[in-house]
């Protein structure tokens, strides 16, 4: 049995440790509020932006020398996985089931014969996969002292990704993200960037289908504009939505530790009093045999 | 009174202004052109310049870089990767800005952070020379 001292130490610790998890909570729930309102604001943009090229690609659809960003380069042998994570961790199994998502990717096209490049984007996802994967990984870009996600930070990821593209180092590239359901839901998601996965991409179109629009320069030209930037839109919304589910996800982590933290309080508290007691009838009972013994 | 446009500038991080216009002046690739209510279906991309927007007398210049344009019957969006209205804008800060852009392109240390500083410094100087 634990001594008093002990006791009264450990319920101690246990209590500044909630105190920790609940200012986290709170912390998280601030923030979450933040990065929810960013990702609803930065809607606007990626579903016009899907729709007008919806509309294009159909228009141009077939025909000869079109962007490889949409065509593809006509193979698939090298597969360029961004990865995008947090930067902490003590965020729930928000980082782990999008690096497990990312692992059974992996093993799949490992399996299918195919070469594999990994891009980190967050410090979490490399620690997780640099053990089995190390050697695939070519780089990790971080936002550790990055405090809102900025348009700015997204088209650095995506002009990388679009130079390595141009030199050919890869033919298909893949976005992982968490994509923001609830505070108790954030599905792990992967999303084809290059080439376009039309059926993705916001927007189906059927509104304007029926509006000849005219271009200015040709279809073409306002593809070959777009598309590289679609790419960049498309890595900001999934940061965004990165960031709103890593702080839902830490949220209710952090409760679960708080409640928990609760408990042990309790339990511990109920083994103190016990034992309080039995010493002190212990030593009732010494007095009163040592009493009886005069 | 004629018919009034529908005008929404739209960025990555927010929609930035959405209001009823009489017309707007748009820097298209191919020169600029102005859209009134009704104009015919249109998509065109933009360079970085300044876009008027003219209601009643007043007339709000907004300087924008990268985007594009789209003229449907039901109104006229702008998508631009930057937008800076140019009353907010003091010409010392900018010149802050630009210097500090400047320093930013010297010490980045590898290339993407380069090319961001780089990228961010063009912005600011073709701002400065739009005003």
């Amino acid at each position: 049995m634990a001594s008093l001292k002990e006791l009264k130490n450990r319920i101690a610790s246990v209590r500044s440790t909630q105190k920790i998890t609940k200012a986290m909570q709170m912390v998280a729930a601030a923030k979450l509020r933040r990065a929810q309102d960013a990702a609803v604001a930065s809607r606007p943009y990626t579903e016009r932006m899907g729709r007008v090229i919806n509309n294009l690609a159909r228009g141009v659809a077939g025909r000869e020398g079109v962007s490889p960003l949409l065509g593809g380069t006509g193979r698939d042998q090298v597969h360029l996985l961004v990865v995008a994570t947090a930067e902490r961790g003590l965020c729930g199994g928000f980082n782990s089931s999008i690096a497990r998502l990312t692992r059974e990717h992996i093993e799949r096209l490992k399996r299918e014969g195919k070469t594999v490049k990994i891009l980190c984007v967050g410090r979490k996802g490399r620690d997780a996969l640099k053990r089995l994967y190390g050697n695939l990984i070519i780089d990790t870009i971080e936002h550790n002292n990055v405090r809102n996600i900025g348009f700015a930070n997204a088209a650095a990821v995506g002009d990388r990704v679009l130079a390595m593209y141009e030199a050919g180092e890869f033919d298909v590239c893949t976005l992982f993200f968490s994509r923001f359901r609830s505070v108790i839901l954030q599905i792990p998601t992967a999303a084809q960037l290059i080439p376009i996965d039309l059926s993705t991409v916001a927007g189906d179109g059927a509104d304007t289908g029926g509006a000849a629009y005219e271009y200015e320069p040709d279809e073409a030209e306002i593809l070959a504009d777009l598309l590289p930037r679609n790419v960049s839109v498309q890595i900001f919304g999934a940061l965004l939505e990165n960031a709103a589910s890593e702080q839902g996800a830490r949220m209710s982590a952090m409760d679960n530790a708080t409640r928990n933290a609760g408990d042990m309080i309790q339990k511990l508290n109920l083994t103190y009093n016990r034992t309080r007691q039995a010493s002190i009838t212990k030593e009732l009972i010494e007095i009163i045999s040592g009493a009886e013994a005069l | 009174m004629a018919d009034r446009l529908t005008f929404e500038l739209v960025s990555p991080e927010r929609l930035l202004l959405s209001a009823q216009v009489d017309m707007v002046v748009v820097p298209g690739t191919e020169g600029e052109f102005g859209v009134l209510a009704g104009h015919a279906p249109l998509v065109s991309t933009l360079r970085p310049g300044v876009i008027s927007v003219h209601d009643e007398k007043a007339i709000q210049r907004i300087f924008v870089r990268g985007g594009f344009a789209e003229v449907t019957p039901d109104g006229l969006t702008v998508l631009a990767e930057e937008a800076i209205d140019l009353a907010t804008l003091d010409t010392a800060a900018l010149n802050a800005r630009i210097k500090d852009a400047e320093e930013d392109v010297a010490d980045a240390k590898s290339e993407i952070a380069r090319a961001s500083a780089q990228a961010q410094l063009d912005g600011l100087r073709a701002v400065r020379e739009s005003l």
